[in-house]
């Protein structure tokens, strides 16, 4: 039998957020060595989300997000997609470089260089890094990631991808809402977790709460 | 003040001059606009997955190619369009990402896009202009008075189809 989203009840979303909460620590402890400074992570908010809402939750379909994407493979096949608002997308290259660019000043949102997109990659691997490898230990599954792929664009265009993978089996997606804090600036990161039609029953019976 | 309906992801809608149709953040969907001139009255869908026969999960028609072109068709009808004078514009099917392990779900823009083209042969539907495929986003806007498909993207602009 094929499970989707759908399927998840409230102990798997806990099971999901547990995950994702060792995760996102595992994530600010690497996150807080590679910019020197002290992060702070709060729990994770497992989300199940209407397709048609989900731009909504990011701004707008229109609104500019970066996107980082992944494949998994291993005993869960799939992908993972980073979704990082703009506004802390620089705050966070800005923290990682070093660098003192003003966010508000530089308006050309799309305009990030070679340096500050491998850094937004980077990130993006720290992140999702950590919440497999929680998951993955939480689970006795081998789970590896392929490197990455960025995409800066419009949210609904961005979010087309997680959203055609759920749809074929679902009209509603699985979201994990992170959000970091410098002690100055709070950013938000977003994940999605899109296990392939086959592996969503492996991950469920994995973690013993099946059925 | 214009009026302005918004077409969601996996969604269709059926407008008259001087409503505006609009769907935001195109990316790997297809905005499919169906225009009759005599009337003035043009149809959008914003489609997610090629084929509802692929798939078991096919209760919203919006969301699939065929499904939606076929049910757009028929809104158009109940609007007053005549069915055989039908045009099209279609714009989206990008890929947004780009992975090593391609699996086919990367290539679905692509395989939006043909089947698209594919579903307007079949009904003789003549597509007069398309802007597809690339990694980036589109917002469109169909105008029924004047058939114009307006395609707006990031650090783009806007072009008039």
């Amino acid at each position: 039998m094929n499970r989707s989203v759908d399927d998840l009840n409230s102990i798997h979303l806990d099971v999901l957020k547990e995950i994702g909460n060792i995760g996102a620590g595992n994530a600010a402890t690497s996150l807080a060595i590679m910019i020197q400074k002290k992060v702070d992570m709060q729990v994770p908010v497992v989300k199940i989300l209407d397709i048609q809402e989900v731009p909504m939750v990011l701004g707008g379909e229109e609104n500019i997000v970066a996107g980082i994407y992944f494949g998994m493979t291993g005993e869960i096949k799939g992908n993972i997609m980073v979704l990082l608002d703009i506004v802390s997308a620089r705050k966070l290259t800005n923290f990682m470089m070093g660098g003192t660019n003003d966010t508000q000043e530089n308006e050309d949102h799309l305009q990030l260089n070679e340096m500050e997109r491998s850094a937004l990659q980077e990130i993006g691997n720290i992140l999702s890094g950590s919440y497999i490898s929680s998951l993955a230990s939480l689970t006795n599954l081998r789970v590896e990631l392929t490197t990455p792929s960025l995409c800066i664009d419009m949210a609904g265009a961005i979010l087309s991808v997680p959203a055609i993978q759920f749809g074929s089996i679902s009209d509603r997606v699985l979201m994990i809402e992170n959000t970091l804090f410098d002690g100055h600036q709070e950013m938000k990161a977003n994940f999605f977790l899109i296990p392939d039609e086959n592996s969503f029953d492996v991950l469920l019976q994995s973690l013993g709460v099946s059925g | 003040m214009q009026d302005i309906i918004k077409v969601g992801m996996a969604d269709l809608r059926v407008a008259k001059a001087p409503q505006i149709l609009t769907t935001l953040g195109l990316g790997s969907c297809v905005g499919i606009a169906l225009y009759d001139n005599a009337n003035k009255i043009a149809g959008l869908a914003h489609i997610m997955l090629p084929d509802s026969t692929q798939i078991k999960n096919n209760s919203n028609k919006a969301k699939f190619a065929d499904t939606a072109m076929e049910v757009l068709i028929q809104e158009l009808e109940k609007s007053g369009a005549n069915v055989n004078k039908l045009t099209s514009k279609i714009a989206g099917g990008a890929q947004m990402f780009s992975l090593d392990t391609q699996s086919d779900m990367m290539k679905i823009g692509a395989r939006n896009v043909q089947a698209t083209k594919a579903l307007l042969n079949s009904y003789k539907i003549p597509l007069i202009a398309e802007d597809t495929g690339g990694n980036f986003g589109r917002t469109i806007e169909i105008y029924p008075d004047s058939g114009v498909l307006l395609v707006k993207a990031i650090g783009k602009g806007k072009t008039e189809l």
